[in-house]
């Protein structure tokens, strides 16, 4: 034992036995990774996040940020549900289908009813849904997600079947509603204010002398919705009863917490936070297609994943995920950047999620060891 | 005599066919310390599990505090003021000990349903005085649990126990799995108990610690109540007699 104990009564208390934050580790790796791929860079006389250019006035290569940061923000907005579902000891096979569905139900009440001078060509319903005020679509489109959400926790919490089957049943379905919505045909062409939902500016344009485009309104609803949710799982019951629950269920019971109606919350709230990224998404692209967000459930897990949270439950942090969000989207684009096919892209994607478990699955282990 | 905290008549419960506890009549009085013995699947923690509800009886009664209860749940029973040691310990490996000492009843800042916010301060300030006061030695309250050894996270279970006590504690085999100093550390906070006037149901196999603690020792078997003696009146060999059913009645009953 260490020298420093002092004691409080019998109590022994030693600062270096504290634990140092699983996040540290993940930090440590966004660290490396990103100085991998400069270096990388290096070698082909460019650079991965330093402006190399003359004539721009600027330290950091814009472009590439702007690119980095808006790929994470919407599947990172999923990430952020996902992270608690996991934590709960569940999984969601079901946010990449939702946003799909959410989008075509969504953006079919965003719809302006004259596009330059003729009516809608691809017009869902009658005028009644053109130039609806844009809190109609965002209203119906949250809905849409936690009514997804509710039945994936209502099937997890009553029916007692596995998660995983669960929501891949309802990924499967939310798919199929996305393409029975309007017949696989996109549905375009929103209002001009639900366009300015994603690629307006809520900030203003202030671009702390690091992005440059026009638009950051996803990246800066994600950073926010981190915020909040980090906020609720480190301070609130919330956050407590989840991480219980992942922890050890029966002894959540044991103690009075009501789990099943808890996980109806979390999912519930997967599910909205699965919404918010398809009302992005469609105000982003300015249309919804029966495709949209087809794969992004298994990106959010590998966030999750990556960010240091247990597939087994009870440990991580929506910090975590930030943090595997902006590995994830570095080992994209720093693929990108050096020119490394896109097929290998995906496979070594795979392998990295794989580790990431791998790792989880060694640390458990080395844990219980002692 | 003084009142009586905890009575069961004719207590009974059956799984399917197979009766696991058998018209129990149990009584304890305020402030006494009553150790549950018997072999394996002698009705032991079946008795426990009726008494703080984990298990809805098959029939009879169960009176707490002059009041005959029928609780719905292990949580209405310790609302009641039952609190109790589980067998299988009831912690959450991945929080720290103060999130698993007021687990189920923590403290708030402010209420706002499921989002209330935590007053983690008080809490922490709580749970270093109820350690202190079990003598509790935990490298690090604010590490999770799971790192730590099976004695110290016996102890923050029996330490939160020990720490809502009010009306009534049930320890189910608290040092099963504890070595000897830890076990030591357990027993003093159960004389800690006993010194507060707070009654107890201990469930032990071990006799040594058995008449060490309590004043009064209920011998089960085969799901029925076999003897209840007071500890100066008894010594392990009678006790032994009776939990292998040399003593108190015989087998053919159940053949």
């Amino acid at each position: 034992m260490a020298e420093a104990t002092h004691g409080l009564g019998g109590l022994k208390y030693d600062p270096t036995k504290r634990t140092r934050a699983p996040e540290w580790n993940v930090f440590g790796a966004l660290v490396l990774i990103v100085l991998i791929f400069e270096i990388l860079n290096r070698m082909q006389g460019g650079s991965f996040l330093f402006n190399m250019r003359d004539n721009v006035d600027a330290i950091f290569n814009q472009q590439r940020l702007d690119i980095m940061i808006l790929q994470v923000a919407i599947i990172g907005i999923i990430a952020l549900g996902v992270t608690q579902v996991i934590i709960i000891g569940g999984i969601d096979l079901s946010s990449g289908s939702v946003v799909g569905a959410t989008a075509m139900v969504t953006m079919s009440f965003a719809q302006t009813a004259m596009v330059n001078g003729n009516p809608n060509p691809k017009a869902i319903f009658g005028d009644w849904a053109m130039d609806l005020p844009v809190i109609v679509p965002i209203v119906i489109g949250l809905a849409c997600g936690l009514f997804a959400g509710l039945i994936n926790g209502l099937l997890v919490a009553y029916t007692k079947i596995p998660p995983f089957i669960a929501t891949l049943g309802v990924m499967v379905s939310a798919r199929g509603v996305a393409r029975w919505w309007s017949n696989g045909q996109p549905v375009s062409f929103p209002t001009e204010t639900y366009g300015t939902l994603a690629n307006g500016d809520l900030l203003g344009g202030m671009t702390f002398g690091l992005l440059s485009w026009q638009g950051q309104n996803p990246a800066v609803i994600f950073v926010l919705l981190a915020i909040l949710f980090h906020v609720i799982m480190t301070y609130t019951l919330y956050g407590k009863r989840s991480y219980a629950i992942g922890s050890n269920e029966a002894a959540a019971r044991m103690s009075g917490i009501n789990t099943d109606r808890h996980k109806v919350l979390v999912y519930a709230i997967a599910g909205l936070l699965a919404a918010v990224a398809a009302v992005l998404l469609t105000s982003k692209n300015l249309t919804a297609q029966a495709g949209m967000g087809v794969m992004y459930e298994l990106d959010a897990i590998a966030m999750a994943v990556i960010g240091g949270v247990s597939l087994a439950g009870g440990r991580g942090s929506i910090l975590g995920t930030v943090l595997g969000a902006a590995i994830f989207s570095v080992i994209i684009s720093g693929f990108t950047s050096i020119k490394l096919d896109a097929y290998y892209q995906e496979m070594v994607k795979g392998a990295i999620i794989v580790g990431a478990v791998v790792l989880d699955q060694w640390r458990q282990r080395k844990r219980t060891r002692g | 005599m003084s009142k009586i905290i905890l009575e069961t008549r004719g207590l009974t419960k059956h799984y399917g066919g197979v009766h696991a506890l058998d018209d129990a009549n149990f009584i304890l009085h305020e402030g006494e310390h009553v150790a549950v013995v018997g072999d394996n699947g002698a009705g032991k923690s079946t008795f426990v599990r009726q008494v703080t509800a984990v298990e809805q009886r098959t029939s009879g009664e169960v009176i707490f505090d002059g009041q005959p209860v029928h609780f719905s749940g292990p949580l209405e029973a310790r609302q009641s003021g039952i609190e109790t040691v589980f067998q299988t310990l009831a912690l959450a490996d991945d929080l720290d000990v103060p999130s698993n000492l007021f687990l189920g009843r923590e403290l708030f800042k402010f209420k706002l349903g499921p989002f209330s916010w935590l007053d983690r301060k008080t809490m922490r300030e709580r749970t270093m005085e109820a350690l202190a006061t079990t003598a509790v030695k935990i490298p690090n309250v604010d590490n999770p649990i799971r790192n730590m050894s099976g004695g110290q996270r016996q102890c923050v279970s029996i330490a939160r126990t020990a720490a809502f006590a009010s009306k009534l504690v049930i320890m189910d085999e608290p040092t099963a799995a504890l070595g000897v100093q830890e076990t030591a550390q357990v027993e003093n906070i159960i004389r800690g108990l006993k010194e507060r006037g707070i009654p107890m149901i201990l469930i032990s196999h071990n006799l040594r610690q058995v008449f060490d603690l309590v004043d009064r020792i209920v011998v089960f078997r085969r799901g029925r109540i076999v003897a209840s003696l007071r500890k100066d009146e008894t010594d392990g060999n009678d006790i032994v007699s009776y939990i292998t059913g040399v003593k108190g009645g015989s087998d053919a009953t159940y053949a």
